[in-house]
């Protein structure tokens, strides 16, 4: 069901008016790129819905998850023992952290039900750890749930511009 | 000192139980591995089922080089090397496609798949010229075993069958686990880059002395019994089968339990149609043995490895960077476990991967260290003293020894002494 925005119904996101809409969706959209800075696991963690997917594909940006190879699929369970797994202090990879800065731009508001908004950005993020340098650049598609409490993450796809080449390990939270 | 290694006596870097830091840092030596390794032995390329109708072909890789495995017109497979013969220029740009002919967007020279030069723009200026012998530069060597396809860039040598040795029947062991007998690699590949010379990698492979410590993280996050496989009580034993190429077996242990499908941490009620099509295969005794031996875990030297549900494909760029190609393994005919093992492998391998992500920090580590001069050796001591004969003849050790290590070695140092 694809609405526009700007038309003003009755329903709880969809009689935000747009630009209070924009605003609230970069807010939360800043707040992850902030724990995630932050290597903030368990805020991080928290923003996920139970139902949710967190898609890294490789090889395109429209491949078949369930056919094809992709850098990370997670279900939610699987976000935990990626989460868990951080926590341990021994995911050498991390340990050292890597120094992290998520800048996130081009942010539109692409779909709107009535608990439920798409929204579709860009990301840069620096890197720095023990080997060196990385520029990591990626589309970025959300669908966001709109809870008491402000939104939840229910699928993120970081759609890597160049997940079709070779790329250095990928352990932070991107 | 350019071309200082060249041509040394390389039984000065390695010794039967250390080897120098120098072999994984000196370009020279890198240099030598193209020509004497890369460029001469079996190495693995491909997979038949990724180019499955003629005129089907894909960009694959020997060591840096960069070729074409193409199923001809005929439906003969076929490894060329990607440059136009005429001024050089990368012939093919596109990672896979289905094409009868190359045309190079320099001058449009035109290539059969099978190589041969069958046109070019403006023909009058080429009068008298013949077309014959400059084709595209072709592995002159190419087979196949059970569908991995392998090449050699040298005209002689040993078969591949040779080459394989006792490494055959561990892809007969992989081959087993499908219904159909066959595999696929259809899942497409993930390309993990790391600066790390490749040795590291392929040694790696098969060293059973470091996920206890490398692993650590996931293993106690997953709960999972995974962890025992590399203890000190573990019955898994290390192998070399001679040529390089080395195993984890753990067939022990998964007799030792006698539980069908416990090699992949599930058990046969959570996968009714693979059990089923398995037992109507091989009958239900022999699929029953299959089923509790599992996938092997083993590196055909010098870039394929096995491991169990997925395939790595190791390839040298230069001497401190690498690129492991790895995807799932797809057992032909058997939907409901091909889910699992493509879902078992993103979370474990790739740039991601919960368990690869931690090795390859691992490898940049090793990189790093090996710059450092002092101590120039580095040990392989582990195991020396409990290792023996199995009943075919090949080393084995416990499962944390270093026996495929110093076999690595051993047949790398005949090879480049060659």
């Amino acid at each position: 069901m694809r609405r526009n925005t700007l038309s003003v119904v009755s329903d709880d996101l969809r009689s935000l008016a747009a630009i209070e809409l924009h605003h609230e969706v970069a807010q939360f959209l800043y707040l992850e790129a902030r724990l995630q800075d932050l290597h903030d696991y368990d805020g991080w963690e928290a923003l996920w819905e139970s139902d949710a997917i967190y898609w890294v594909p490789a090889n395109g940006q429209d491949t078949d998850p369930e056919r094809q190879m992709s850098i990370i699929c997670d279900n939610r369970s699987r976000i935990h023992i990626r989460i868990e797994q951080l926590k341990t202090g021994r995911r050498h990879t991390q340990t050292p952290r890597s120094e992290i800065c998520h800048l996130i731009s081009n942010i539109m508001v692409t779909e709107v039900t009535e608990d439920e908004v798409s929204v579709a950005a860009n990301a840069l993020v620096y890197e720095d750890n023990l080997r060196g340098e990385t520029l990591w650049a990626s589309h970025n598609d959300y669908r966001l749930r709109k809870g008491s409490d402000g939104f939840r993450l229910v699928r993120k796809k970081v759609g890597l511009v160049n997940n079709a080449k070779p790329i250095f390990t990928l352990s932070f939270l991107i | 000192m350019p071309l200082a290694m060249m041509d040394a006596d390389l039984s000065s870097l390695i010794e039967p139980t250390r080897v120098n830091s120098r072999l994984y840092t000196d370009p020279t030596i890198f240099q030598r591995e193209m020509k004497k390794i890369w460029y001469r032995t079996w190495v693995y390329v491909g997979h038949a089922s990724e180019i499955p109708n003629k005129n089907d072909y894909v960009t694959k890789s020997i060591g840096p080089t960069p070729v074409l495995m193409v199923r001809d017109h005929t439906g003969e497979i076929r490894v060329l090397l990607n440059k136009c013969p005429h001024r050089g220029n990368q012939l093919c740009a596109y990672r896979e496609g289905n094409a009868r002919t190359f045309t190079c967007p320099y001058h449009a020279w035109t290539f059969a798949n099978t190589g041969e030069l069958i046109g070019y723009a403006m023909p009058d200026g080429y009068e008298g010229v013949s077309k014959v012998g400059v084709g595209l530069g072709k592995a002159p060597r190419v087979e196949a075993y059970r569908g991995f396809v392998f090449a050699s860039l040298a005209g002689d040598g040993p078969t591949l069958e040779e080459h394989l040795g006792g490494a055959k029947a561990a892809i007969d062991q992989l081959c087993n686990n499908s219904p159909t007998g066959e595999v696929e690699l259809t899942a497409g590949f993930l390309q993990h880059r790391t600066k790390a010379n490749w040795k590291f990698l392929t040694e790696n492979e098969t060293d059973g002395y470091h996920p206890g410590s490398v692993h650590r993280s996931i293993f106690q996050v997953a709960r999972s019994g995974i962890a025992n496989l590399y203890s000190a009580e573990s019955t898994a034993l290390t192998r070399d089968f001679g040529n390089g190429h080395t195993e984890f077996d753990l067939r022990p242990e998964w007799r030792r339990l006698g539980e069908p499908l416990t090699w992949f941490g599930t058990t046969p009620e959570r996968l009714p149609d693979y059990v089923t099509s398995m037992n109507e295969a091989y009958g239900p005794e022999r699929a029953r043995e299959i089923m509790i031996d599992g996938s092997p875990h083993i590196m055909i030297f010098p870039n394929l490895f096995i491991a169990e549900i997925q395939i790595f494909v190791l390839q040298p760029v230069s001497v401190d960077e690498s690129i492991q190609h790895v995807t799932a393994i797809q057992f032909r005919g058997a939907p409901d476990i091909n889910r699992r093992l493509l879902q078992q492998t993103m979370g474990s391998v790739g740039p991601a991967g919960l368990l690869l992500a931690d090795d390859t920090e691992m490898y940049e580590r090793n990189h790093r260290g090996a710059v450092v001069p002092d101590p120039e050796w580095l040990v392989l001591t582990r195991g020396l003293h409990r290792e023996r004969r199995d009943e075919n003849g090949y080393l084995v050790a416990h499962a944390t020894d270093e026996v495929p290590q110093r076999g690595i070695w051993r047949h790398y140092l005949e090879l480049m002494q060659d």
